[in-house]
């Protein structure tokens, strides 16, 4: 791809970033302003803000990738990460705001009377930022590879720089205006290339195939294997070899591969000629472990991701901040339909992607770049200058949504680590744990790898709807709930399905059921997080904070009558 | 954003809040007010009204969304029916299902409030 207009987008879309931010610490004047805005923002500026904020790398880059790869099953995740919002909505939004509560922390506090529990809250919250952060991190390495060839590390690298000078310098107002104006860079970076994509596919005789299973090349088309994968083949196909295959090496000979599973070793290159069907990879290095068990139990699978995504929004540490910027509980939930709209109009559009990536770019499936369909397509499809400033404007739009996503977690993360973490507290003492927050996610990223984004994402999404979920939801409607409860609820529900993402993450070997259990924990880890909660507080009745009912009361009265309760 | 030494703390006030509420200890918002068992009456009525337009709302979610993965997985050949539904058709009722629920849970805090103000 060329990388002549999409380097200066980049560039444009950090410098921008900058800008927006230096312009907001000209009105980031108090601590109260550096910290939530002053509560001044009115639902359209913060659903925007909200909205920005929400759309990462997975949903800019990693659901096309993996509808690319595993199909329209794969579209279950926007449709999560969007309803997501209606079931905080229902359950959460309002009170949330009501509470006063600026972090998950402060609710745990302000609802329980307990220093303890708020600790409890404060390490999943960094638990679930960096784990959230850590695909970003990936995303960005991954557009400047495939723009620029440059290694890995360093969008990584550029990312963490700026979000942190933009968080440190700046706070949540100039946030407010960065996430506002990334939200509408984003539509804009989607949405005008795929109008053009959808027009060339038009003028290429509208073909309709990528619909069905599997994809197929539709000219000839030489793929490059960076790593060894194992390739199962439906019917017998016929290629062109470069390297090693099934052990025979050969040099541009044809070798007619039966059907069956072959291996292909790293540095090979193969050519599929036109109307070939794309082979399955077996164990790639981006098909991970969701994908096999995805393929073993399709069912669980989907249930899984659908009760993570559902539940696990309420819970995201950058989401929970942004309620408190709203004025009050009314305005809260006009935000979130406002919020449901902007992010459902967004989600129309990856699908797009997925299904010409599946006719244009179908061997990305075969190596770990599936991820890269989005930024790849316009190339593939327009070509020339027009190709080249479409991927200019996707490559920039796609930096917008790391730096976005990126920089809210990071103040999220920030935020606890500053106030529960760090001695002492105060704006510069913020910077410190800015600083802190995405240096560990940093270092992660040079370790960790492989795993799609979007999958990655899927994992947060699962720790949070097992352990602030449960806490939001028993803390907001139930009377009965205790510290004791509360505590091990999230340490049961939160921490196994941790240990279970950590296991995933790490590559834990083998299939079966114990296997499908740990990578798509949310079916049993949120029901156990929920019977704990409820459970352990059950047990402990004599543990229930004194001030229950007027903090409920504070939860849940419209805000006129509340002024007079407070006086 | 190193605090100026100039700047001084100003304790800024208001008129007191009590003063402007009405006499008469048996209104409801009194009640509210002064945490009595009937004020936690009151707020339990308005959590339970709020709840039961939350639960109702999400059961029709659960009931728009929890049969389509069966539905998907019986019949495995209707491709271009998972495309339009997850792709495209699912996003307008959820933005419906939350104009809805706003407009309830406005409604119901717009009773309460006539309720407890005695209008």
């Amino acid at each position: 791809m060329n990388s002549g207009y999409a380097v200066p987008a980049v560039v444009l879309v950090v410098v921008a970033t900058v800008l927006v931010g230096a312009f907001g610490l000209r009105v980031s004047r108090t601590t109260s302003d550096f910290y939530v805005a002053s509560r001044t923002v009115g639902p359209r500026l913060n659903a925007a803000a909200i909205s920005g904020e929400y759309l990462s790398a997975a949903s800019f880059l990693g659901i096309a990738g993996l509808v690319l790869v595993q199909g329209p099953d794969m579209l279950w995740y926007p449709v999560g990460y969007t309803a997501g919002y209606l079931v905080l909505l229902l359950f959460v939004a309002a009170p949330l705001r009501r509470s006063g509560a600026y972090t998950l922390p402060d609710f745990a506090e302000a609802r329980l009377a307990s220093p303890a529990v708020r600790r409890l809250a404060g390490a999943f919250v960094v638990g679930v930022g960096w784990l959230y952060l850590l695909p970003q991190l990936q995303g960005a390495g991954l557009t400047l590879t495939v723009l620029t060839g440059a290694p890995g590390t360093l969008g990584a690298v550029v990312v963490a720089v700026v979000v942190v000078a933009t968080v440190a310098a700046g706070g949540m107002r100039s946030i407010t205006f960065v996430q506002a104006f990334q939200y509408w860079l984003k539509l804009t970076a989607l949405l005008v290339p795929a109008l053009f994509l959808v027009l060339a596919w038009q003028g290429d005789g509208a073909p309709r195939h990528a619909f069905e299973e599997p994809p197929a090349f539709r000219e000839q088309r030489t793929v490059r294997f960076d790593g060894t994968l194992d390739l199962r083949l439906v019917g017998p196909l016929t290629v062109t070899v470069h390297g090693r295959v099934d052990g025979r090496t050969l040099d541009g000979g044809r070798a007619r591969l039966p059907a069956g599973v072959h291996r292909v070793e790293s540095g090979t290159r193969l050519t599929f000629g036109p109307g070939a069907r794309v082979p399955e990879s077996v164990h790639g290095p981006d098909a991970g472990t969701l994908a096999t068990v995805r393929e073993e139990r399709p069912l669980y699978a989907t249930y899984g991701l659908i009760l993570a995504t559902f539940l696990g929004t309420m819970g995201l540490p950058h989401v929970v901040v942004r309620y408190y910027t709203s004025p009050h509980g009314v305005a809260a939930r006009r935000t979130t339909v406002a919020v449901l709209g902007l992010v459902g109009a967004f989600y129309l559009l990856p699908p797009v992607y997925g299904a010409l990536g599946r006719l244009y770019t179908p061997e990305l499936a075969l190596t770990s770049d599936a991820d890269a369909a989005v930024l790849l397509l316009p190339d593939r499809m327009i070509g020339g200058v027009g190709g080249d400033l479409l991927g200019a404007l996707v490559a920039g739009g796609a930096f917008a949504a790391f730096l976005s996503t990126a920089s809210g977690l990071t103040m999220a993360v920030a935020g606890v680590l500053t106030q529960d973490v760090l001695p002492a507290r105060g704006v510069r003492h913020f910077r410190l744990g800015a600083l802190l927050a995405m240096a560990v996610p940093l270092a992660a990223c040079a370790v960790v790898g492989g795993l799609p984004v979007a999958d990655a994402v899927g994992l947060a999404f699962a720790v949070s709807a097992s352990s602030f979920c449960p806490l939001l939801v028993l803390g907001i409607w139930w009377r009965r709930l205790t510290p004791p409860g509360a505590a091990a609820g999230m340490l049961v529900g939160g921490g196994s399905a941790l240990l279970a993402v950590a296991a995933t993450m790490a590559g834990y070997p083998g299939t079966g059921p114990l296997h499908t259990l740990l990578a798509w924990p949310a079916p049993w880890s949120v029901p156990l997080g929920f019977v704990t909660m409820v459970l352990v507080s059950l047990a402990t009745p004599g543990r229930t904070p004194a001030r229950t009912a007027a903090v409920l009361a504070r939860f849940h009265l419209p805000e006129q009558l509340r002024a007079e309760v407070k006086g | 954003m190193t605090p100026d030494p100039a700047e001084r703390r100003v304790v800024v006030t208001g008129p007191p809040h009590r003063a402007r509420r009405a006499p008469g200890p048996s209104r409801p918002r009194t009640e509210i007010d002064e945490q009595t068992t009937l004020g936690h009456t009151y707020v339990r009525s308005l959590m339970r009204s709020q709840l039961r337009a939350a639960l109702g709302v999400f059961a029709v979610l659960v009931l728009l969304v929890g049969p389509l993965p069966l539905v998907f997985a019986a019949a495995p050949d209707a491709r271009r029916l998972r495309w339009a539904v997850l792709g495209f058709c699912l996003y307008a009722p959820l933005v419906l299902l939350a104009r809805w629920y706003v407009r309830r849970a406005e409604r119901n805090e717009r009773d309460f409030v006539r309720l407890v103000e005695d209008r």
